[in-house]
């Protein structure tokens, strides 16, 4: 099926983008304990102080992010492109992070919110408008804090109580990915929007059960759209599953005859040392984000790896819902980058 | 086994990891226990300070000073470090009602002293007083009937 704008649908879902927008500059900015982690020495700064001496948290939120964009801006600059849009969210009530981030940076907003999966949304939909010239370059950006979500969806930060073994740690941490029309950079060549998928998780705590179906029912139909299987892909990363998620992911992948186990990496399990301390690993928005615009690009840049899948994946769940006993819908987007 | 929509929960339920209820229910009572001698010490030494207070005037005194030492803790960053591990143990004494209070005022203090912090203050602890009034006023209730 093709469209005027010489895209193609593959499959039912697939979007294979003509002009493959490149990905000319990713910067990103994590928290003390991400910079602690392995993947520390990828990261563009680490961060000392996490309040970065502002009065609130969600102040300290949104310095992140303002800085992840000021450098992608600053870098796309040096490369002789202006750029003209910015997509991006967060996790915080009606996505201030962003949009009051936005107010200084005098650009037009497509402000998102899909949860943990709104930095693939937004590279989703930032490549869709370059590849139909609809944007010339586009800043895709997210954020989180711990602290800031902490407050939103948990308990206040120095209340004593005890951490349940199935709860995430929130990434401290943004990222920024310039999207533009050519030139020598990794090229997003496909993406898949992820339908919500429910299969009737309710503990809030347990979002890695939660959203391993939707990341699966994105990568199956993928698959099946585009005709491959994890044999042709060097990396497949997910956004935030935890440990425990994605185990659930490759044991539903392989149930589904798509095995990934030996192609795959989950982001929100790497962010963090494995200690017992850190129970499933990372989460939020800024988890995916920082590391596919750091450790991930990188590798891509370097041509260490060819092709790629990134499905960020996003717990569509709120305080309200969650304290009326409502299970937990989740989204996964994919983007397909190829170096 | 396939794993479908309709036995994902058990499946899952199967792949969670447990909570260790030896080491966690170990640490709790270690803990809860120590606060509580504390409590003790103070009661021993409230009584020898102040020798003319009736004991329900002593467990005044040591309530308030366990309550200050839980708020001081809360606000050195201190007790939630010790909640991290001692769970119930760190919880269950009156310092952990005392850090239920202090922590989500300290929280909040940035949305102003009326709707952040004085509003906020009882987010945690306000169901406990709500059900533990009601409560004490049922077995009140109790009593009352069966001394009639």
């Amino acid at each position: 099926m093709q469209n005027q704008n010489n895209n193609i649908l593959q499959g039912k879902r697939t979007i294979v983008l003509q002009n493959q927008p490149r990905i000319i500059t990713a910067t990103s900015i994590v928290g003390p304990k991400e910079g602690q982690g392995p993947l520390g020495s990828f990261f563009g700064t680490v961060i000392e102080d996490d309040k970065l001496n502002e009065k609130t948290f969600e102040k300290a939120e949104r310095t992140l992010l303002h800085q992840a964009i000021e450098e992608g801006v600053t870098e796309a600059k040096k490369l002789g492109k202006d750029v003209s849009m910015l997509i991006g969210g967060d996790l915080l009530n009606q996505n201030i992070s962003t949009s009051f981030t936005a107010r200084e940076m005098h650009l037009p907003l497509i402000g998102l919110y899909s949860a943990c999966s709104t930095m693939s949304e937004s590279l989703a939909l930032g490549a869709i408008l370059i590849d139909g010239g609809y944007g010339d370059n586009i800043a895709c950006a997210t954020v989180s804090h711990f602290s800031s979500a902490e407050r939103q969806y948990r308990t206040p930060l120095e209340q004593g109580t005890q951490r349940p073994p199935l709860s995430q740690w929130t990434v401290t941490g943004a990222g920024c990915a310039v999207l533009s029309k050519e030139g020598d950079y990794p090229k997003i060549s496909k993406v898949h929007f992820g339908e919500v998928v429910d299969y009737g998780i309710i503990d809030a705590n347990n979002m890695g059960a939660a959203m391993a179906p939707a990341a699966m029912t994105t990568l199956v139909k993928f698959f099946e759209d585009t005709n491959t299987s994890a044999s042709d892909f060097d990396l497949i990363v997910t956004g935030d599953l935890g440990v425990l998620g994605s185990e659930i992911m490759m044991d539903l992948m392989e149930d589904r005859n798509f095995p990934i186990r030996d192609k795959y990496i989950d982001c929100g399990t790497e962010i963090y040392e494995k200690k017992p301390s850190f129970f499933q690993g990372g989460s939020g928005a800024g988890c995916s984000a920082s590391i596919f615009c750091s450790y991930i690009y990188q590798k891509l840049v370097k041509k260490e790896i060819n092709r790629m899948l990134f499905l960020a994946t996003g717990a569509l769940l709120s305080t309200t819902s969650s304290l009326q006993g409502e299970s937990i819908p989740s989204i996964s987007h994919l983007v397909e980058v190829i170096s | 086994m396939k794993i479908s929509h309709n036995n994902y929960l058990e499946y899952v339920t199967r792949k969670c990891p447990k909570t260790q209820e030896g080491q966690t229910l170990l640490w709790a009572f270690i803990i809860g226990g120590a606060i509580c001698s504390v409590g003790q010490v103070f009661h021993d030494i409230f009584e020898n300070l102040f020798w003319t207070y009736s004991e329900d005037q002593l467990a005044m005194v040591v309530t308030a000073t366990m309550i200050f030492i839980g708020s001081t803790l809360t606000g050195l960053g201190v007790y939630d470090k010790l909640g991290a591990f001692a769970g119930a143990g760190s919880m269950i004494p009156i310092t952990g009602f005392a850090n239920s209070v202090v922590s989500p005022a300290l929280e909040f203090k940035s949305e102003g002293w009326i709707y952040g912090l004085a509003s906020k203050m009882f987010i945690i602890a306000g169901p406990v007083i709500v059900y533990g009034t009601l409560g004490a006023g049922l077995v009140g209730l109790i009593y009352f009937f069966i001394y009639l």
